[in-house]
């Protein structure tokens, strides 16, 4: 099991280079120059030559991915091409916020997704599971902007009860556990979760029916189990698939969602790269980037340790 | 009969004429159907058989007989579509008519099943102490500490070795072999009063096999529970059986000792299975060298289900079904022959 891990998180390191490499081509490769949105139009050469040596373009692309390298994890992601400031105080509070948003769909998603598709598979082929499948179909089917507009439309313009965007009071770093605050969150935070919900729904769905069907289970039912007793079985053969579907969700969520992020202004990591895009800050979106790819990778280990709690075949696979 | 119990109690307690106290499972005319949207499918149709405690009641047939059907029906182990009609009674419980929630406290105690596949009996993510233990908790309360005591003398009883490093295997770490004797402990946990076993040794090596069905002889012995072993190798019923029950197209065509029986089959489609397998040694043989196939459960021929592949068939057989005739010495057979010998000697003989 430990060596399990500790191979897994060698596993890890190579990826995470990988990451980094990428994201430090993302700016050499992407087409204009990234110093055209800054510089005056009637720059002269030589001051075009002087601010590419201040931001280091003028070193062959080793060194400058090496220098990065070792800026980047000494925290320093450069300056902000728009705002000239640290790119990582503007990257920190949007993951921040992001990551709220994130824990929400979570909490409101994965339980509901988990217990529909739980109850759906329980009851495969009934008219229970007819209306479970719709549902969750409907719910991976349905645009999640028009979702989050109609709800605004709903509870925010119509109803007055919930309000239609921004984060509440204190603006973007100033979030807490309360009713001000959770007023602002509920709504994308509901239009977030519904996609998940319905590929967990469906996924688990799917994983209990099939579980169900193996010979153990009528072992479990001859040896006068009861009912919930066999579903701790079937549930934990269930665990290892059921949690990769949503540790991949929940890597999605965090990664946040530009058209959510957008439609309720929430300033998350969505919303920093979508304006980060349209002003070509690079060096903002190289961060973000990079940060969330790292989030991605960390999650996927932590989902392939946590199989091998629930499956032990994994262990010495 | 020629059964050790059965001797035993050759004088039936007075005040229980009706039923000899030694008589643990009744079944009397089971049937079963599978409903489908295709339409409703007999798959057993009035099976009758009864054992005595601490009885061995081999099954014999070929594979689609109903054999696994009669067994899960003796537990009421069938899918949701399975609809089970007659008599079926197990230590003095009315199984079929049974409530799931008072069926709980009898499966795995009173009446255990070990399954052919050890491979997916098991289940993967559980340990086998852990798959003993929670059987011996849910049906004898026993505390943590005492339940794995028990796993320990059971992985023992069934000749596990290194049995305490066994007890925290997982099932895929364990060979075909001592998967099966895990399961085996398994099903004798709780002490069963009564023991199916659903071609136990089918899935195994041949040497393995041999083992295991020793071990499962053994055990029987000491631990006298009564059984019903399902096969469709005929030395195995030899092995292990006092009486043996032939199953053709889920019915029951012949019972009787398994002395007579060898010596004597009566029904034609025993005396085929004996002819295919007595000639190559009585053991390891499928049974499968009958001329033809079984029928189709969902399009059984009027008449005598075994008809299309008698020898003996005439044209009574392919007009009425046999029904059961009770011989002397505890025999019963389903075949015009013994049941209707004169009409079936008057009637024509089928044209070829
Ligand atoms: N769940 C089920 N639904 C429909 N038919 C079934 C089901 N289980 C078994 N059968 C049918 O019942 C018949 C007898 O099966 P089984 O008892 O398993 O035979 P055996 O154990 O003698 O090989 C077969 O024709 C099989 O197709
Ligand atoms: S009833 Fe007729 S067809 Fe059936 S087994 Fe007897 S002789 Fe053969
Ligand atoms: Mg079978």
């Amino acid at each position: 099991m430990i060596l399990y891990v500790i191979r897994r998180l060698l596993l890890a390191i190579p990826i995470a280079i990988g990451v980094t490499i990428v994201c430090f081509s993302l700016i050499h490769l992407a087409p204009g120059d990234p110093l055209s949105t800054v510089l005056p139009d009637n720059a002269t050469p030589e001051v075009v030559e002087e601010i590419r040596a201040a931001y280091g373009f003028d070193k062959p692309l080793p060194v400058q991915y090496l220098v990065w390298l070792g800026n980047v994890v000494s925290g320093d992601f450069g300056l902000s091409i728009q705002s000239r400031r640290p790119v990582l105080g503007d990257i920190v509070p949007a993951v921040q916020n992001t990551m709220i948003l994130a824990f929400a769909a979570v909490l409101i998603g994965f339980p509901f997704g988990t217990i529909l598709g739980a109850i759906a598979g329980y009851s495969q082929g009934s008219l229970t599971d007819k209306v479970v499948t719709a549902i969750s179909i409907t719910g991976v089917s349905v645009p999640h902007y028009w979702l989050g507009m109609v709800l605004v439309v709903i509870f925010a313009v119509n109803m007055g009860a919930l309000p239609a965007m921004g984060m509440g009071p204190g603006g973007q770093s100033d979030f807490a556990l309360n009713w001000a605050h959770l007023r602002h969150l509920l709504l994308p935070a509901i239009t977030l979760s519904v996609i998940p919900a319905g590929i967990i729904a469906r996924s688990v769905r799917a994983t209990i029916a099939d579980v169900r069907k193996k010979d153990f289970v009528s072992t479990l039912r001859a040896k006068g189990l009861s009912p919930a007793w066999v579903f701790l079985h079937v549930a934990k053969n269930a665990a290892p698939v059921v949690l990769a579907v949503c540790g991949l969700q929940f890597a999605q969520l965090l990664g946040g969602s530009i058209l959510v992020e957008t439609v309720f202004s929430w300033p998350g990591t969505g919303f920093l790269m979508n304006s980060a895009i349209f002003t070509r800050d690079l060096p903002v979106l190289q961060g973000t980037i990079l940060v969330l790819s790292l989030f991605f990778v960390v999650i996927n280990l932590l989902v392939d340790v946590l199989q091998t709690v629930f499956d032990p075949r994994i262990r010495r696979g | 009969m020629m059964s050790r119990s059965a001797r035993q109690a050759a004088t039936p307690a007075p005040e229980a004429p009706a039923m000899p106290q030694n008589r643990l499972v009744t079944v009397e005319d089971l049937n079963v159907r599978f409903l489908s949207r295709d339409g409703d499918v007999s798959i057993l149709n009035g099976v009758n058989f009864t054992l005595d405690r601490g009885e061995v009641l081999c099954l014999l047939g070929e594979s689609g007989s109903g054999k696994s059907v009669t067994l899960r029906a003796l537990m009421r182990l069938l899918p949701g579509n399975a609809r089970i009609s007659g008599r079926l009674e197990v230590d003095g419980h009315d199984i079929a008519a049974m409530k799931e929630r008072q069926l709980r406290p009898l499966r795995g105690s009173t009446v255990a099943m070990i399954f052919q596949e050890p491979m997916t009996a098991l289940d993967p993510v559980f340990t086998i102490g852990q798959q003993i233990t929670e059987t011996l908790r849910a049906h004898k309360g026993l505390s943590g500490g005492a339940a794995r005591k028990r796993a320990l003398e059971l992985l023992e009883l069934v000749q596990i070795p290194n049995a305490p490093a066994r007890l925290k295997a997982y099932p895929h770490e364990l060979s075909g072999g001592l998967r099966q004797r895990a399961m085996i402990a398994l099903a004798l946990s709780c002490d069963p009063k009564l023991l199916l076993a659903d071609e136990p040794t089918t899935a195994l090596d041949a040497t393995v096999q041999i083992q295991v069905l020793l071990l499962l002889r053994e055990l029987q012995k000491e631990l006298g529970m009564a059984t019903v072993f399902v096969t469709h190798d005929i030395g195995v019923a030899c092995e292990i059986a006092d009486r043996v029950g032939v199953m053709y197209a889920g019915r029951l065509v012949e019972g009787a000792d398994v002395g007579r029986i060898i010596k004597e089959p009566l029904h034609p489609y025993t005396s085929a299975l004996m002819r295919s397998t007595v000639h190559a040694g009585m053991r390891g043989q499928v049974l499968d060298s009958i001329p033809g196939a079984p029928p189709d459960l969902a399009a059984l021929p009027p008449g005598c289900a075994f008809a299309p592949r008698c020898q003996s068939a005439r044209s009574l057989c392919v007009q009425d079904e046999p029904g059961s005739t009770s011989l002397p010495a505890g025999r019963t057979v389903r075949c015009h022959i013994h049941g209707a010998e004169a009409a079936w000697r008057t009637s024509p003989p089928l044209a070829e």
